[in-house]
Parts: C-alpha cells; sequence; structure tokens
C-alpha cells in the first residue's frame, strides 16, 4: 500500500478520479462507511472548488498516524485567484455565486481537520483530515 | 459524450444513475428530463440514486433543481434509494432537499407516485 498519491485537478473527470482515489484509500484503511461518505463528499467539494474557482491545481492524499490513531489527509492546491475574504467564505449560506454556499462551510462540518490559507491572487490550499 | 437513459413507463418516467457522475453529466441529465417530460406529458417522475456512493452540493442541487423544474411542468417527482450514509452526509453539508420528495425504494416510490396520480386525475 503506497501512502501518499497525488491527483490533478484539471477538469470535472478529475473530480470523479479525486473521489475514487479517496474512497480506495478510506475502504484500505477500513473507516466506517459514514466516514468514508463524508470524507469522500468533502474530497468532491474541495476539489470541485479547485478546479472551477482555483482554476486548476491538485489534491495530495496522505496515510497519517497520531500516537494510535490513522488518519486520511487531503490537501488541495491552486495557483488561482485565491479568496479575498476567508471569514466571509466560511460562512454558511454566502456563495461566489452558482452555489448554495454550502461548499465551505459544509465541508468542513465533515471532517476531523480543516485549514485554509489563501492569498489573494496567488491560490488557495486547503488541507483536511479525517481521523479513524 | 454520455447520457443517463430515461425509461417511460406509462405516464411515468424513470431514471437509475448508476454512474460516478461528473457535472456535465448531471446538467445534461436536467436538459434531458425536462424535453422528456413536455415531450410525453408524464405526470410522474421515479429518480433512483440507490447506486450513488454520495451525494454532493452539486448533485443535491441538481436533484432540487430536477424536483422544482418538473412541479413547474406539472409532473411529481420523487427521489428513491438514498444510502443512509449520504443522508447523514447531505444534512451535516447543510443540504436539506427542501421541495424534494422521497422513498426509500423504487416500489415505494412508485406507490407514492401512482396514488397521487389517480387523485388529481
Amino acid at each position: 500500500m503506497t501512502n501518499n498519491a497525488v491527483v490533478p485537478l484539471q477538469d470535472e473527470q478529475d473530480v470523479v478520479r479525486a473521489r475514487q482515489a479517496v474512497r480506495i484509500r478510506m475502504q484500505e484503511l477500513k473507516f466506517s462507511l459514514v466516514d468514508q461518505t463524508k470524507m469522500i463528499t468533502a474530497a468532491s467539494e474541495l476539489a470541485r472548488n479547485t478546479v472551477i474557482h482555483g482554476k486548476g491545481g491538485e489534491m495530495g492524499i496522505e496515510v497519517v498516524a497520531n500516537g494510535m490513531r490513522t488518519g486520511v489527509r487531503l490537501t488541495f492546491e491552486d495557483h488561482g485567484p485565491g479568496i479575498e475574504d476567508i471569514g466571509q467564505a466560511m460562512t454558511d449560506g454566502w456563495t461566489s455565486g452558482g452555489g448554495l454556499g454550502m461548499g465551505l462551510p459544509g465541508t468542513k462540518r465533515l471532517v476531523n481537520d480543516f485549514h485554509i490559507e489563501s492569498t489573494a491572487g496567488q491560490g488557495t490550499r486547503i488541507v483536511i483530515a479525517r481521523w479513524k | 459524450m454520455d447520457r443517463i437513459p430515461i425509461l417511460r413507463m406509462g405516464n411515468c418516467l424513470l431514471i437509475t444513475i448508476q454512474v460516478d457522475m461528473h457535472d456535465r453529466l448531471a446538467l445534461a441529465l436536467q436538459d434531458d428530463l425536462t424535453a422528456k417530460i413536455y415531450a410525453t406529458g408524464a405526470k410522474g417522475v421515479l429518480i433512483d440514486i440507490s447506486a450513488l456512493e454520495i451525494v454532493d452540493s452539486f448533485m443535491g442541487r441538481m436533484i432540487a433543481n430536477i424536483s422544482a423544474m418538473a412541479m413547474i411542468l406539472d409532473a411529481r417527482t420523487i427521489v428513491v434509494g438514498m444510502r443512509p450514509a449520504v443522508a447523514i452526509t447531505l444534512v451535516e453539508l447543510g443540504l436539506e432537499l427542501p421541495g424534494v420528495q422521497t422513498a426509500l425504494d423504487v416500489e415505494r416510490g412508485m406507490h407514492m407516485l401512482r396514488s397521487t396520480l389517480v387523485r388529481t386525475r
């Protein structure tokens, strides 16, 4: 079992591939079905953001350990326009257009760890993790 | 481009989503379904999502849109077969699909559709 992988995110087919890659890793680690579903859904949301808002990027998958606990960590990185106001983007109901504004705050609720950094004009990096 | 097949059963349309949908496929389904409702005068739409391992906000919005569009075209939509883990995830995501009617499986969904169609005939 390889521990790390990178999935390019350039178009919507890559979003499907990202979901499949996360599903395989979660299944290998025997996460519960609900945990798998939450993490794959979170990955789908963020992968789509990377493609649409970030103008493409990549998703890194890592298997991580913290003492006795095993987790899956995903890193979404793009070099797109970035997010001007992260606080606003993390508010339920706020949308930059087209969506329902569920994306980031909803995704945060699906995972155990959520970290976002973004610089306007340089890109966005979001790291999420789910622990067993 | 791939298409999700839409089957006609009397005055109902049946859609079984069996692939891991990419976004354009979901949008094509909206177009195809509304065109088919218009062409056939169907009064009921059954969408079976039992094969879907996840429903994210995009797919959820698509399902809610289809239901609303069908309603305006005088057809009732019932979404059937949602997996329990998908229901849990959707609610945590904040997407509770207001206005979307559901049933546990195709049989119950069909029964629901038939009984309302009889009443409104």
